[in-house]
């Protein structure tokens, strides 16, 4: 039997965390997955010392890179922009603790390439 | 359907389906649209030429060379026979379907094709019959108009015979049957209408050749592309098939190596057909196993095939409406391929088909299958796909079937 539906990511799925959007938000990207179409974007506001104090995620998309964007919005929540920087891939695996073959990678990585252009400042992609 | 016992047969023609898809999961293999299995009498082809006969093609004069002229010339004249060519000459090796449509556009197209024509499609083309004729239309000052699909995901002919008299296009584009939909398109009657506004006629077969009995003659379409990995041959190789005194007008589209008849420093002069457009070394052991394939199907008969596929679609549409929450694409069984797109409430087409895979080795495609006006038009971002072949059985749609009942449960 797969691992891949275990409980904490339907959960994530069915009830995500920091849903919706930010609006003015200091930070926001936007993009999706050209495999499925799926789409994430990321509001973030931060306070004076660049630390989170606000996080949204919206978008559609499978279960995998919902609950992916749910749990990561959880996880960056107090953080500092430099820390956000600090965060990859695996750590992004790892949070969601499930094997993942290279097309399903796309989809748990998505939440984590959007909330890294966010961060690094690049505009909204052109779509 | 299809006596059990011939279908035993069939499906021990095909190794692959004896695996596993996980350890003690059967694999039951639904998505023959995107890539069919290959029997053996097709690796074994393949195997043989290489043990035997592999050399480089027409240049040798040596024994294995020959051999090698022989195999490659021989799978052409049996693909002619197969899709009733007027001559072999007509038959164009090209890399797949989509390079088959690409060498159109690239030797018809930029010849013919000038600022303010129209290239008419239709909203259930592949991309593949889509963006090559945007390139062209970019270049040349083109446009690209696409013709409506009726509700029922079927062309809408009083649409397309509209569109064909307000923008006399230059060339119509249609597939011959939906990779969606599994809607079968009425060739002929579009050729006829087309032809009679003084367009040309290009048909996208790669679901249709693998498919049903094609007759390019009955058909009257002007070019013809497919694919011989979705017929049960290799990867690599497909077919171009056009009208003998299309290709013969049309300039070369590669150079190179094979498709010369005299080159000197100062130029060349191109090679007589079907070699013109086959510049250097070709996929010379695909095309044998494209030869084998053809053998194969021959031998079972296309009509048999199609309707082994009309009698399993049918199956499949019924046990899928049983399921609540699942919308299937596209007209019913009788005016279909062995195709079911379908959606299951609001769980992702990805979810749907990962869970298919992983608790019961059942292989279905998720995505928009290279088809996303088509999707927009739907309404949709993604579909889950499953779709026949002859080697499938109404036991493994039953397996699709209980599958979806688990997927409803995880997500419930």
């Amino acid at each position: 039997m797969d691992d891949m539906y275990r409980e904490v990511i339907l959960d994530h799925y069915k009830n995500p965390r920091n849903h919706g959007t930010l609006d003015p938000a200091d930070f926001s990207y936007e993009d999706d997955n050209p495999l499925c179409g799926d789409r994430i974007r990321i509001d973030l506001r931060v306070n004076a010392e660049n630390r989170i104090t606000e996080v949204a995620f919206s978008g559609k998309g499978c279960a995998i890179s919902q609950a992916s964007a749910s749990m990561l919005t959880e996880e960056i929540l107090g953080k500092t922009l430099d820390e956000v920087k600090q965060i990859d891939k695996q750590h992004v695996l790892d949070m969601l603790g499930i094997p993942l073959g290279p097309t399903r990678l796309k989809c748990a990585l998505l939440s984590l390439k959007v909330l890294k252009a966010g961060v690094y400042g690049l505009k909204d992609a052109d779509h | 359907m299809t006596s059990p016992a011939s279908l035993a047969h069939l499906r021990s023609d095909f190794p692959i389906l004896n695996r596993e898809a996980k350890p003690g999961v059967p694999l039951v293999y639904l998505d023959s649209t995107a890539s069919s299995q290959k029997p053996l009498a097709v690796l074994k082809a393949m195997d043989d030429y290489y043990r035997r006969s592999n050399a480089n093609i027409h240049r040798g004069v040596h024994t294995l060379a020959e051999e090698a002229t022989a195999l490659y010339e021989g799978a052409r004249g049996r693909v002619g026979a197969f899709i009733n060519a007027h001559s072999a000459r007509e038959i164009i090796y090209t890399r797949n379907a989509t390079e088959a449509i690409n060498l159109v556009a690239y030797s018809w197209g930029r010849a013919n094709i000038r600022s303010g024509d129209t290239i008419l499609i239709t909203e259930m083309e592949h991309h593949s019959n889509i963006v090559p004729w945007h390139m062209l239309a970019a270049e040349k000052g083109a446009k690209v108009v696409a013709a409506p699909i009726t509700e029922s995901g079927e062309l809408d002919l009083l649409a397309f015979d509209g569109l064909l008299q307000a923008h006399a296009p230059r060339l119509v584009c249609v597939t011959h049957m939906s990779n969606v939909l599994g809607t079968i398109n009425p060739i002929a009657d579009i050729a006829a209408h087309a032809h009679a506004v003084g367009a040309l006629v290009l048909v996208d077969a790669a679901q249709s050749v693998p498919h049903l009995p094609v007759d390019v003659q009955a058909l009257g379409a002007d070019f013809l592309a497919f694919s011989a990995h979705k017929m049960c041959g290799p990867t690599g190789i497909g077919i171009l098939w056009a009208r003998e005194s299309l290709l013969e007008a049309m300039p070369p589209f590669l150079g190179g190596g094979d498709m010369i008849r005299r080159v000197t420093l100062e130029g060349f002069r191109v090679a007589d057909l079907p070699h013109k457009f086959e510049a250097g070394t070709p996929a010379i052991a695909e095309a044998v196993g494209l030869g084998a394939a053809v053998d194969y199907l021959s031998a079972i008969g296309m009509a048999n095939v199609a309707a082994h596929e009309r009698d399993l679609i049918a199956y499949a549409l019924d046990r899928l409406e049983e399921v609540p929450g699942v919308t299937v694409y596209g007209p019913s069984a009788e005016r279909k391929g062995g195709v079911a797109a379908f959606t299951l409430d609001s769980i992702h087409p990805h979810d749907i088909a990962q869970i298919l895979d992983a608790r019961f080795g059942v292989a279905v495609r998720a995505g928009h299958h290279c088809a996303q006006p088509l999707h927009d038009r739907l309404g949709l971002t993604a579909t889950a796909r499953a779709s026949f072949y002859l080697y499938n059985t109404p036991a493994e749609v039953d397996r699709l079937v209980e599958g979806l009942y688990e997927v409803k449960n995880v997500f419930s």
